[in-house]
């Protein structure tokens, strides 16, 4: 017998057995890189593998851009009619106010961004694919009004598939009010840069979104007047690689930058001072 | 012409070949037959009413697209004298889906801009259907801002499904060439008065459209997407007639239903049967209605045009608070 005996124990486990409910993980569209939704989230939704640009809220763009603490949600009381009476309309918008909050397609804000004051708006993609209806055109309208009122230089982050077809020809006219109060804004010299994410297609592109001061796009947005899809049906044959890709814009000279998300905020800050004649890296307190 | 009847035209049609028929054969054997012609010819025109009050909207739309409808350049020969084409973007090349040049009306110099369509095949080629291509839209640009150089309104005319949706329009910027004319449009400092004489489709309409007065025939529709292409995308079906039919009520595209959303300010009446069959008198018409806005519009200073303009479009929209 052994003069040595080990003692046996029972051995409890030290803590509960970590659950990981599988919501957590999330995949890259692009490269099926797999990774904890958190780690994505605080990397700006880009993929840490491949550098893939996913969708992202519009509150989310706004914290993205604006200085911490100093968002204030601007136009929040305006709200989406049926003025046409469409077929599941009220039913679509109930949906989406539902998942994807009561902001409509844009949220409109106002903030300091390296601590210059600007107006800025994000389209949701979240909300009705971010189709631009009589609300988005207002709230735009209103933003470019107060940043004319207050000569704020304005922000547009553009992600949506064109105008809303639930409100008809009003729809269509957003074009015309949002360009035409931009024409404005350009008489006064006051800095409009446009953020092109993915996609902006439609009566968006077609409208406010290619008329910045300056284009941005993030890599790999899909942008176009006709999406993908009608031309392939338009034209009854594949699209070359890379078509209608921010890359491929910037290549025919249709934007001034294709800016990674990381980039983005900077990017923006050096444009604004530049067009508003401020020194490098000062804020509008120290002009 | 003539020969591309409208389903619902049928009848017209049919009566309009017996009329005929009959005309031809008294002719031919000398008989007069004027008093058994009236009654016929009575029923005619009574046939002619009563279709052309009751067009759903998917018929109206038919009605606008109908290759026997006048076009730009029919206006332009029947309301207007002097005129001399102007060609082409200075980037790329011209594009014969959107026409326009110097024009008098009424001995006065106006710009005359307008989609242009096809009535027959080689025509429509040629034209691409009247669908222009963003170098169509910034020829449009450069005559307008042309027509602000010398002090001159601007008369459009919209006519078209859409704008293309090609590889070259894309690849050459279709988006920024509609916006750009939406922007420039909202400055321009001169009258612009449009007429939507068939069919106004989506931002390609909309890249002639930011006008002072905005005018529409009786008979024409103007829509932020074709019927086809909203049943497709809502309903999975753009080909059915009955879906079409449902998309092109639900859109709200025809002249009256623009003029009660406060988009248009005139609905210009058509003659009986439509302006195809009457080119001349839907002329005269369109003719006199653009003669007194453009009267109207010429007595304001061009900020108070160019303020008035912006305001018109910023009210546009329907919204709760």
């Amino acid at each position: 017998m052994a003069w040595f005996r080990k003692e046996k124990k029972v051995r409890e486990p030290r803590r509960e057995r970590l659950e990981i409910p599988p919501d957590v993980w999330e995949k890259c569209e692009a490269c099926g890189h797999t990774d904890i939704r958190e780690k994505l989230v605080r990397n700006w939704h880009v993929c840490p593998s491949c550098e893939f640009h996913r969708r992202m809220r519009a509150h989310e763009y706004a914290a993205l851009l604006l200085d911490e603490g100093s968002i204030e949600e601007t136009e929040v009381d305006l709200k989406s009619t049926d003025p046409l009476q469409f077929p599941d309309y009220p039913a679509r918008l109930k949906k989406a106010l539902g998942t994807a909050g009561d902001s409509d397609a844009i949220l409109t804000a106002t903030g300091t961004m390296e601590r210059m004051p600007v107006n800025l708006g994000v389209m949701d993609f979240a909300f009705m694919g971010g189709s631009m209806g009589s609300v988005v055109g207002e709230k735009i309208a209103r933003l470019a009004q107060r940043s004319l009122e207050k000569k704020f230089p304005l922000i547009i982050v553009s992600a949506s598939g064109g105008a809303r077809m639930q409100e008809g020809v009003l729809s269509l006219m957003q074009m015309a009010k949002t360009s035409a109060v931009l024409s404005q804004l350009h008489d006064r010299a006051i800095p409009y840069v446009s953020i092109l994410t993915n996609p902006t297609t439609g009566g968006v592109s077609a409208s406010f979104a290619m008329l910045g001061d300056a284009i941005l796009a993030e890599p790999g947005a899909v942008i176009g007047f006709a999406g993908p899809r009608v031309i392939r049906q338009t034209l009854g044959q594949d699209l070359p690689e890379g078509f209608q890709t921010a890359e491929f814009l910037l290549e025919r000279g249709m934007v001034d930058h294709v800016s990674h998300r990381h980039q983005l905020k900077q990017t923006v800050g050096r444009l604004l001072r530049h067009m508003s004649l401020k020194p490098v890296a000062s804020g509008w307190d120290t002009a | 012409m003539g020969t591309s009847a409208l389903e619902f035209e049928k009848p017209i049609v049919e009566l309009e070949r017996q009329i005929e028929e009959m005309r031809r054969s008294s002719a031919e054997q000398s008989i007069n037959i004027t008093a058994e012609l009236a009654p016929l010819e009575h029923r005619l025109a009574e046939l002619r009413r009563e279709v052309y009050r009751n067009l759903t909207p998917v018929q109206k739309v038919q009605v606008a697209r109908n290759s026997r409808r006048p076009f730009t350049l029919d206006y332009v020969k029947l309301c207007f004298t002097d005129f001399i084409e102007l060609h082409g973007d200075r980037a790329f090349r011209d594009d014969a889906a959107i026409v326009g040049g110097w024009a008098r009306l009424e001995g006065e110099t106006v710009m005359i801009i307008g989609h242009q369509r096809g009535r027959d095949t080689k025509e429509n080629i040629h034209r691409n259907f009247g669908m222009p291509h963003p170098e169509g839209y910034r020829k449009a640009l450069r005559l307008m801002k042309l027509a602000e150089k010398f002090h001159v309104p601007v008369l459009t005319f919209i006519d078209t499904p859409g704008a293309w949706a090609g590889l070259g329009a894309e690849e050459r910027g279709q988006s920024e060439a509609i916006a750009r004319n939406l922007f420039a449009m909202s400055e321009l400092q001169v009258p612009i008065v449009a007429t939507v004489i068939g069919e106004g489709g989506s931002g390609g309409a909309l890249a002639l459209g930011v006008a002072d007065r905005i005018l529409m025939f009786e008979h024409s529709v103007y829509s932020v997407i074709t019927v086809e292409g909203c049943a497709a995308i809502l309903w999975k079906d753009g080909k059915s007639p009955e879906m079409r039919e449902k998309a092109a009520s639900a859109l709200r595209i025809t002249a009256p239903d623009l003029l009660e959303l406060g988009i248009i300010d005139e609905i210009l009446p058509e003659p009986e049967g439509g302006a195809h069959a009457d080119h001349a008198a839907a002329a005269a018409t369109l003719a006199k209605h653009v003669g007194e806005q453009l009267d109207e519009l010429r007595k304001l200073k061009p900020e108070k045009l160019v303020r008035r303009r912006r305001e018109k479009f910023m009210k546009m929209g329907q919204f709760e608070e």
